[in-house]
């Protein structure tokens, strides 16, 4: 068995709606020899830009519920003095808030609770227009684990990766919580997009924070740059000292909207983006192999 | 009245509607719900006033009691405690506090103790806005309690707006699930219509009415406007893509104080909010 | 006195995995014997808590010393906790059995 063939950078924010996807997916149409996974099983939208072909569908099973049995319940209300989550209400579970610790269950004097894997979401290992592999999730409504989803699709994914491939480009979750550090294992390099505000660059410290902790190289991106050059500057003066590299700042353009309205990639959209995109690509490859 | 701000996908312009809405509102509290990356406070501006450290509880082992019989950590569902041979090993940030362990331990070994997860702050603003919000501790696992305190940490009469985090998970239910009615903030693009498709399931499985406004209004994208249409949808509110309140937001501004057309829109949905909330007390 | 390297395969001429938590395999070796056992780690794709799941592993099978690449914080706790100790810095163009002799020589 040989050491990994292939290098692994996640796309991340801290802050949604900086064009974390739009980034990704233009990444990921410009690589070759690589896999794409969409982890932000949240909201997965890389799906909705590129042209793939599902192969195949899982179910994924997040964690547990429970749910009373009417018939043998003899309504003594134990079950909801330990519910800490507020998930029993007239002996009835509310499966939503439930958060599966089984504790009600153990503790039923009538085995009248039912204890059960339950199906929180669903993920797809696809093929993009250049036989790629894609894979995305998505978490069911208000479910939980999203943490958890992200490192089962991670798996599926490097269980099936082909000889060739080189790169794993990963849009990951928005926020800093743990769906995003379960994005982070096994990375090489993290690409950060941002926006020239000042939530933008609040978002990104506490990103940073994050990643410190992880001690993962990275770069960032700053989206839409010429909305507010000052913050765009702030921004910059704030990564120099910290040794992350200013990777690419890109002008606000219409044109970005444009192409997803259109269901389709920047670079797809519109190929005078395809030169700066390999631009940046090339940069961050040239970081992650030295 | 309680009325909370949501959104499927990150980005669309929940923060500015929630802040600039609680802006408009008489005698307003306002809870930043996002407790990983909080925001409000950029555009509200608070003083603060008081911070505290918000706690939750994880169990402490006793070596002198524990026996190794390991029925805590057949209990814990999440994988929390491991068994080091010479002590019952516990990893906090995979506790979800449930307290199965300490109750079912044979030997009364276990004590539940607090662990910091992160702070709530409160403040007022310069319009005397009652300002909450809350920092999730860096690394720490699960949101939803950090959640649940700070909207517990007001307890009057005031009407309260609460700015919940994006996405449709756990984190998001727990911030809109005692309010009256949510808003749900859109945009013009099919990652909005996609995201706001799942944020709608999460609302009706909880039974929580519920009104679109679409920012960044684009006419360009129908598909949003047909949705609504057929589904008859409440869409209560289209905010068009102004370069203006961009830079304004961009600047830690509120539109409200800065774009004037932004502050009567914010108004009106306040109007129109209100008439369904009585509306619906009469029904 | 057992040793442990992380691994990226399941024979002592597999080459060492430098990350901790998330290797493959822990190749378990008497160094008396050079008999060893190829554990699989269970905690490669655990959400979390994957450095303390995998000291949990090594702790009840004995081990003494573990050889590897690096070490996470919580993981380096979890080992100290569990009596182990950690010989860090391995790097992975170096097989199991190179890594145990090379180890075994500096005593």
């Amino acid at each position: 068995m040989f050491d990994k063939h292939y290098k692994q950078i996640v796309i991340l924010s801290g802050k949604g709606g900086t064009g974390k996807t739009t980034v990704a997916t233009a990444l990921s149409e410009i690589a070759e020899d690589k896999v794409v996974i969409d982890t932000d099983v949240d909201a997965a939208n890389m799906h909705l830009v590129f042209d793939y072909y599902i192969n195949a569908e899982y179910d994924y099973f997040g964690g547990k519920k429970a749910e009373i049995i009417p018939d043998k319940c003899s309504q003594c209300g134990i079950c909801e003095s330990v519910c800490r989550f507020d998930a029993i209400k007239d002996f009835k579970v509310n499966r939503t808030s439930c958060e599966g610790c089984g504790f009600c269950f153990r503790v039923c004097p009538d085995n009248a609770i039912s204890f059960y894997e339950s199906k929180s979401g669903v993920y797809s290992e696809c093929e993009l227009e250049d036989h790629s592999k894609f894979y995305y999730a998505q978490l069911l409504a208000g479910e939980g684990n999203s943490g958890k989803l992200v490192s089962e699709i991670k798996k599926k994914a490097y269980e099936n990766v082909k000889e060739n491939v080189k790169w794993i480009i990963i849009d990951g979750p928005p926020g800093i919580g743990c769906p995003v550090n379960a994005s982070l294992s096994g990375v090489d390099f993290v690409v950060i997009v941002t926006e020239p505000t000042q939530s933008g660059l609040h978002d990104l410290k506490r990103l940073i924070n994050l990643l410190n902790i992880f001690k993962i190289p990275s770069g960032v991106i700053i989206n839409k740059f010429d909305i507010n050059t000052d913050m765009s500057n702030s921004i910059e003066e704030f990564i120099n000292p910290k040794g992350i590299t200013l990777l690419a700042k890109i002008p606000f353009d219409q044109k970005f909207i444009r192409a997803i309205q259109n269901s389709k990639t920047i670079v797809e959209y519109d190929h005078t983006y395809v030169e700066r995109f390999k631009t940046i690509w090339n940069d961050i490859q040239k970081i992650i192999l030295n | 009245m309680i009325i909370s701000i949501a959104s499927g996908k990150g980005g669309t312009g929940k923060t500015t509607v929630a802040c600039g809405l609680a802006s408009v509102i008489n005698n307003c509290v306002y809870i930043d719900c996002d407790v990983e990356e909080p925001n409000g406070h950029i555009l509200l501006k608070p003083k603060i006033s008081f911070e505290e450290s918000s706690y939750k509880n994880i169990p402490k082992i006793n070596n002198d009691l524990c026996n190794f019989c390991n029925k805590c950590t057949e209990v814990c569902e999440y994988n929390a405690l491991l068994n080091f041979k010479t002590e019952i090993y516990l990893i906090d940030e995979l506790c979800h506090s449930c307290g199965a362990c300490t109750y079912f331990c044979p030997q009364k070994a276990i004590t539940e103790v607090k662990k910091e997860n992160g702070k709530i702050r409160v403040g007022e603003t310069s319009n005397n806005i009652l300002f909450y919000d809350a920092y999730l501790k860096i690394g720490e696992a699960s949101a939803a309690p950090l959640i649940k305190k700070v909207k517990n940490a007001y307890e009057g009469d005031r009407p309260v707006v609460i700015d919940s985090p994006p996405g449709t998970s756990c984190s998001m239910l727990e911030a809109v699930k005692d309010s009256d009615f949510c808003i749900l903030v859109t945009e013009s693009t099919p990652f909005g219509f996609n995201d706001l498709k799942l944020a709608i399931n999460v609302l009706r499985q909880i039974n929580i009415p519920y009104g679109i406004v679409i920012n960044k209004y684009d006419e360009n994208f129908s598909l949003l406007d047909e949705y609504i249409h057929d589904n008859r949808l409440n869409l209560l509110l289209r905010i068009p893509f102004r370069m203006d309140i961009a830079e304004s937001y961009s600047k830690g501004e509120l539109p409200t104080e800065t774009v004037k057309e932004y502050k009567v829109m914010m108004v009106e949905l306040l109007e129109k909010i209100k008439k369904e909330l009585v509306e619906k007390e009469y029904v | 006195m057992l040793i442990a390297v992380t691994s990226s395969g399941d024979s002592l001429d597999s080459l060492v995995n430098e990350k901790f938590g998330r290797c493959q395999y822990f190749i378990i070796v008497d160094p008396d014997t050079m008999k060893f056992e190829a554990v699989p780690n269970i905690a490669e794709n655990m959400q979390g808590g994957a450095g303390p799941k995998a000291a949990e592993i090594l702790i009840n099978k004995s081990i003494k010393v573990l050889l590897t690449g690096h070490v996470g914080d919580k993981a380096e706790e979890a080992l100290k906790r569990g009596n182990i100790k950690m010989v860090d810095g391995i790097k992975s163009d170096l097989k199991v059995r190179e890594a145990i002799t090379n180890y075994l020589s500096k005593k």
